[in-house]
């Protein structure tokens, strides 16, 4: 126990020490939802519906997605994993624990941007807090378990970079956050399935917000959370100490498994 | 008593290329090991087979009665392990660094040896705020902070100035009186001399000698080196051999002789010198280094 808690206050202070990571966790999301709150809300009002959810969004996909699989592929190549191994550090710490910190600074944002939405912006406040809460834990959990499987299965801090803007361009145009799903053309719509992104929004929108919703909401949060689970199993089963080594317990390629829960969603959601 | 560690038949290989090829050695309780080899030798391949971090592809290793293959979990409280590039995370502290590594050890941080290494004035300095020589001795602190049974230190001293060295053989030589069992691999030959009590020379993936630095020594060409400078130069112009002399020149202001027999050279040069009434400056006798036996075997390919 005393081990976690000194390895999770190390790594939540590197969010906070580290340039990119601050950026990616706090300065980028909230900076991007400020503008967004101030300018697009008086543009289109309907936006204010889902500004909430699609701010929480870009703050837990810019600090998983964009900030945390580079420090990942950095410390394995550097051989940091190599001393955590033989000072007996788990694998799993090695995952989880940057996991969880990203999550509990994604969580500060998302809570930050919650509360503001409404009073400062006008953004559409949550019918069920409770709810809105638990699918904003369900999210970042999620998106931390993405995360972590892209810092695994990249060869380098450029692959993660083309890996995360992958999933994070595609979210942010066909994800239902920029513009409803009901908009897109029905082929798009099922790529848009292909999107954690898109299961989360109907989560948010369908049970938190009491809005109608395309994707049955609970079948959405499910799905969302099979992703993460599936991700995290991945990420944990093709864990490499060493870029060195030679020895690999899976072929990446198996990280095209994640796809099976969110397939899945598009026939059943 | 039961060896340390104890390699056998030991292979590793990476595609094609044997980097070690069957070696055997081991290690007893209480002694400073050193493992020495040119760059490539596989110092390094075994090293990180010895630690569990690379699977052998052939023999038997063995730390403490525990394959490091099979159980690397249950050898992580027993040894403690400097890394040759010992990565820590760029931005954690020498303190949160102790911290969290004794936390995993399950033991108190050892802050005393932070003060020890002379780190207690970076204790709140980032990794990557410190020098070469500094990561070295934050790497060694955290090796032995758990108070480990066998000590695996890849070329400690690397980058470490003079004083710094010396504290750090201190140290070594003060683990090693408290009982602890050091394997050491190092390119520095003088370092080995000084602190191994025997070592194994590794050279393309296999032992081509092991015995003490003395012993090893002692079964090169066994050449002792006698130089001699005087006031008036007269070795500088003498024709005849010395007894024992198998090679003799002359370097700067010495006359240098190669003896199988140091005790008559020693004595017919003095007579020389003193019939000739010149004055004796200064006269060395040197047996052959581990460093120039080291090169010998290397230069021979291995043979002996």
């Amino acid at each position: 126990m005393i081990a976690f808690r000194n390895h999770f206050a190390y790594e939540f202070k590197t969010g906070l020490r580290n340039s990119t990571s601050l950026l990616m966790n706090y300065l980028f999301p909230l900076g991007f939802y400020a503008m967004m709150g101030a300018v697009m809300v008086k543009i289109n009002p309907g936006f204010g519906a889902v500004l909430a959810p699609a701010m929480i969004l870009v703050a837990v996909m810019a600090s998983t997605l964009l900030g945390q699989p580079g420090p990942l592929v950095e410390a394995r190549d550097a051989g940091i994993f190599r001393s955590f191994k033989i000072n007996g550090v788990p694998a799993i710490s090695i995952l989880a624990i940057p996991m969880l910190t990203t999550v509990f600074h994604a969580l500060i944002a998302s809570t930050i941007i919650a509360l503001t939405a409404a009073p400062i912006f006008d953004g559409a406040a949550p019918q069920n807090w409770a709810m809105f809460a638990l699918l904003t834990l369900v999210t970042t959990l999620s998106f931390g378990s993405i995360g972590a499987l892209i810092g695994v299965i990249s060869n380098g801090v450029r692959s993660t970079v083309l890996w995360s803007q992958l999933i994070f361009l595609p979210s942010m145009l066909l994800g239902g956050m920029m513009m409803p799903l009901d908009m897109l053309p029905e082929s798009v719509r099922s790529f848009s399935g292909l999107l954690p992104t898109t299961y989360a929004m109907q989560a948010f929108s369908g049970l938190a917000f009491n809005q109608t919703t395309i994707f049955n909401p609970v079948v959405s949060a499910l799905v969302l959370a099979g992703t993460g689970l599936m991700a995290f199993a991945l990420a944990v089963n093709l864990f490499n100490w060493d870029s060195k080594n030679s020895t690999h317990r899976g072929h990446p390629a198996m990280a095209a498994l994640v796809f099976v829960p969110l397939i899945l969603g598009i026939l059943f959601a | 008593m039961e060896a340390v560690v104890s390699v056998k038949n030991f292979r590793k290989v990476y595609g094609d290329f044997t980097a070690v090829n069957d070696i055997s050695f081991e290690v007893e309780p209480g002694e400073i090991f050193g493992l020495l080899g040119p760059n490539g030798a596989g110092k390094t391949s075994t090293l990180e087979c010895l630690e569990g971090i690379r699977r052998p592809d052939g023999g038997s290793l063995q730390l403490l009665g525990i394959d490091p293959s099979r159980e690397p979990g249950k050898l992580n409280s027993l040894i403690g392990v400097q890394l040759q590039t010992s990565g820590l995370p760029g931005n954690m502290t020498v303190e949160e660094a102790m911290r969290f590594f004794c936390a995993y050890h399950r033991v108190e941080p050892r802050y005393d040896l932070i003060d020890r290494l002379e780190l207690g004035e970076k204790r709140k300095s980032q990794y990557h705020q410190l020098s070469t020589g500094q990561q070295r001795r934050l790497a060694l602190a955290l090796a032995i902070a758990h108070q480990p049974q066998l000590v695996i230190l890849d070329e400690p001293t690397a980058g470490l100035d003079v004083g710094s060295r010396a504290r750090l053989h201190e140290l070594m030589q003060e683990l090693k009186s408290a009982g602890t069992s050091i394997l050491l691999a190092t390119h520095d030959m003088a370092e080995a001399e000084k602190m191994t009590d025997r070592v194994a020379i590794l050279l393309r993936g296999q032992v081509v000698a092991t015995g003490t630095p003395r012993e090893l020594t002692a079964t090169g060409s066994g050449y002792t080196k006698v130089s001699v400078r005087t006031e008036n130069d007269m070795l500088h112009h003498n024709g005849h051999i010395f007894p024992g002399v198998s090679q003799q020149i002359l370097k700067e202001e010495y006359a240098i002789y190669f003896s199988k027999d140091p005790g008559p050279t020693v004595s017919a040069v003095l007579a020389y010198i003193q019939n000739k009434n010149d004055h004796l400056i200064d006269l060395r006798v040197e047996r052959p280094s581990l460093e120039e036996r080291f090169l010998e075997i290397t230069e021979n390919g291995g043979a002996q």
